[in-house]
């Protein structure tokens, strides 16, 4: 496909300065954002932060008060949607009802007037990319959450856009399908290079697939930084909240010989129950992980030492901060806490199961 | 049949119900029945009577096309975009069901007659709106343009307005995205109203037969023949302008209607 995003990489990308938009319930204020050329960036908030107004604005679907959008060093601030080079993707896919899949991708290109030969390949071959060749002659309503968010994607890809807005694509499938979307778009990612803006309030999704993120609330932009820094470093207490305290490790998962799974974090092998294999993050849950003064014999999978470097006070509960390294927070009660005389500094045991490790 | 004679509330409800169905149809049978297919095809010949049927039928169809040139764009502002006075103008698309037909004849006689501004313009082009084919039209359109306009609306506001957006990010002008999303999602609720307007109009009486009992229309031949010669003489015309408002009206609903949820 011509016209890719890969093939001008110098020129790709997008910035948005000094947005405003207002639209009653929902507004954006002083919105800045700089998106690498063919970077995946993700924007992270709770419901209601103003995260779609904010992609309808960039496509030029919702008026702009004050600000500019530049993309691929365009100055689209005044441009008409049709004309901005920018794809858009719904998270429940909003595919065209009266059209089969195949004239649902090909829509655009019939707008372009791609003369019919080479529409059938551009459709073709997005359509092996996503993997949905064989439902070209289909009708949207007759397939799954997960096939129809494909089509949605091969849709706005088969253009070659210039920046990919995705609005909560994965929200609305079920957990299996959705960890299986999030690596394919990933890949696409990778094989198309578009440069993609991605919306969610799914703070693993965001860590999986961003090169930065940038975190919204309100209609503002509360931090940008790259996944690691949000949750190791959130600038606020609304960002340290809205991410939580949780046990994110970028690592790699491992067959072993003895036919267990295993993702090695920083040197140190954590046992997990996965298909996906290669690089990988890993999460568990604070309250999966129980914390003590002696090893204990149990069925967790993984028992680790380390010594506690900080205890932090939520009322009833108290998180705890292990250090192996890495560093595990787990969460405990102030009365088992009291009743085991836990102290920083302390030298305990943390064990949790390998079913308890969600790797994505 | 369980679910229709479940209980005994329901018994009494399907009860009412039929007395409704068997008011209108009963009169219309009876009517129908009443005059035999001898006298029937001797009506048809009639060459007064066959003008007036299709001239009945032209003129509400006429009527129908304007009103889609016109009331579709409304429908869609209407179904699209909220503005101060919307609900106004939604009352004035129904105020011709609540107006009586006569009353609307006499107000679009005060503009469209032969003494106002717009009648004299439209007569510099020479169209007579009194006692012409486009007093019936106009007639028409008034008393049944709701019809179509709160069907065609309903229709438009089924459609999701993100599956226009999607259009415009592909590259689809506003025309486009009208055209080639809005208007094709929409298109059974506007033919649908199209069916009912047009149906409606033909059987206009009231406004009609104020701005013009000539050339008649099959109501006012139907009145008029009612009033001179009687009941047996009116029946005939009356069967066959039922008969074929029917047999029309069925057809066009079984081809309009939706082959499977779109």
């Amino acid at each position: 496909m011509e016209n890719q995003c890969s093939l001008s990489q110098v020129t790709c990308g997008l910035r948005v300065s000094d947005l405003w938009v207002d639209l009653g319930a929902f507004y954006l204020r002083e919105i800045d954002l700089d998106v690498a050329a063919g970077g995946y960036f993700v924007i992270l908030g709770p419901t209601g932060a103003g995260k779609t107004v904010l992609l309808e604005a960039i496509a030029g679907l919702q008026p702009v008060i004050k600000g500019q959008i530049v993309v691929d060093s365009d100055d689209v601030t005044e441009e008409r949607p049709e004309r901005r080079g920018v794809g858009f993707v719904y998270q429940d896919y909003v595919l065209f009802p009266h059209l089969n899949v195949g004239q649902n991708i090909a829509f655009g290109l019939k707008l372009r007037q791609v003369d019919r030969q080479s529409a059938q390949e551009r459709v073709t071959s997005i359509s092996r990319l996503l993997g949905i060749a064989h439902l070209l002659h289909r009708s949207p309503e007759t397939l799954s959450g997960g096939e129809q968010q494909r089509v949605a994607l091969a849709r706005a890809l088969v253009v070659a856009p210039r920046l990919l807005l995705l609005d909560e694509p994965l929200s609305a499938l079920d957990p299996e399908t959705r960890d299986g979307l999030q690596r394919e778009l990933m890949r696409v990612h990778q094989e198309l290079g578009t440069t993609t803006l991605h919306v969610t309030h799914d703070f693993e999704e965001a860590v999986a697939l961003a090169d930065r993120i940038a975190v919204m609330n309100q209609g503002r932009v509360v931090q940008v930084a790259s996944p690691e820094d949000i949750f190791r470093r959130p600038a606020s207490e609304f960002v340290a909240r809205f991410v939580g305290a949780r046990n994110i490790f970028r690592g790699e998962v491992h067959m072993e010989p003895d036919g267990f799974t295993t993702l090695s974090v920083d040197g140190m092998s954590i046992s997990v129950v996965t298909e996906v294999e290669g690089p990988a993050h890993g999460s568990i849950r604070p309250e999966e992980i129980v914390s003590s003064r002696e090893l204990l014999h149990s069925s967790a999978r993984n028992c680790l030492r380390g010594h506690i470097v900080e205890l932090k006070d939520r009322g009833t509960l108290v998180y705890v901060t292990v250090r192996v390294p890495p560093d595990f927070v787990c969460v405990a009660t102030r009365r088992s806490l009291e009743e085991m005389e836990l102290r920083e500094g302390m030298e305990v045991y943390i064990a949790f199961k390998a079913s308890a490790v969600h790797v994505f | 049949m369980k679910a229709f004679f479940g209980d005994r509330m329901r018994v009494l409800f399907v009860i009412l119900g039929s007395l409704l169905i068997i008011f209108v149809v009963w009169p219309l049978l009876r009517t129908v029945m009443a005059t035999s297919p001898a006298v029937l095809w001797q009506t048809i010949l009639d060459e007064e009577v066959r003008q007036s049927i299709i001239l009945t039928f032209y003129a509400s169809m006429i009527a129908t096309g304007l009103a889609f040139v016109c009331g579709v764009p409304l429908a869609y502002v209407l179904a699209r975009t909220d503005f101060a006075g919307k609900q106004l103008i939604q009352g004035i698309i129904d105020v011709p069901i609540v107006v009586p037909h006569s009353a609307a004849g006499i107000a679009l006689l005060m503009v469209f007659g032969r003494r106002s501004l717009l009648g004299q313009a439209f007569g510099l082009v020479g169209i007579r709106f009194v006692s012409a084919v486009p007093g019936i039209v106009i007639a028409m359109l008034f008393v049944s343009l709701s019809f179509l306009v709160n069907s065609a609306r309903d229709g438009f506001e089924a459609v999701d307005p993100r599956l226009e957006r999607v259009a415009r990010t592909l590259g689809a002008s506003p025309w486009r995205a009208f055209w080639g999303v809005a208007f094709p999602l929409a298109w059974r609720s506007i033919l649908s109203g199209m069916i009912l307007m047009w149906a409606r109009g033909l059987s206009e009486f009231g406004a009609v037969i104020i701005l013009a009992y000539h050339p008649m229309v099959a109501p006012v031949l139907l009145y008029e023949r009612f009033e001179s010669f009687g009941l047996n003489y009116a029946r005939p015309v009356a069967t066959l302008v039922i008969l074929i408002c029917l047999v029309t009206f069925v057809v066009l609903r079984v081809t309009a209607s939706p082959r499977r949820r779109a």
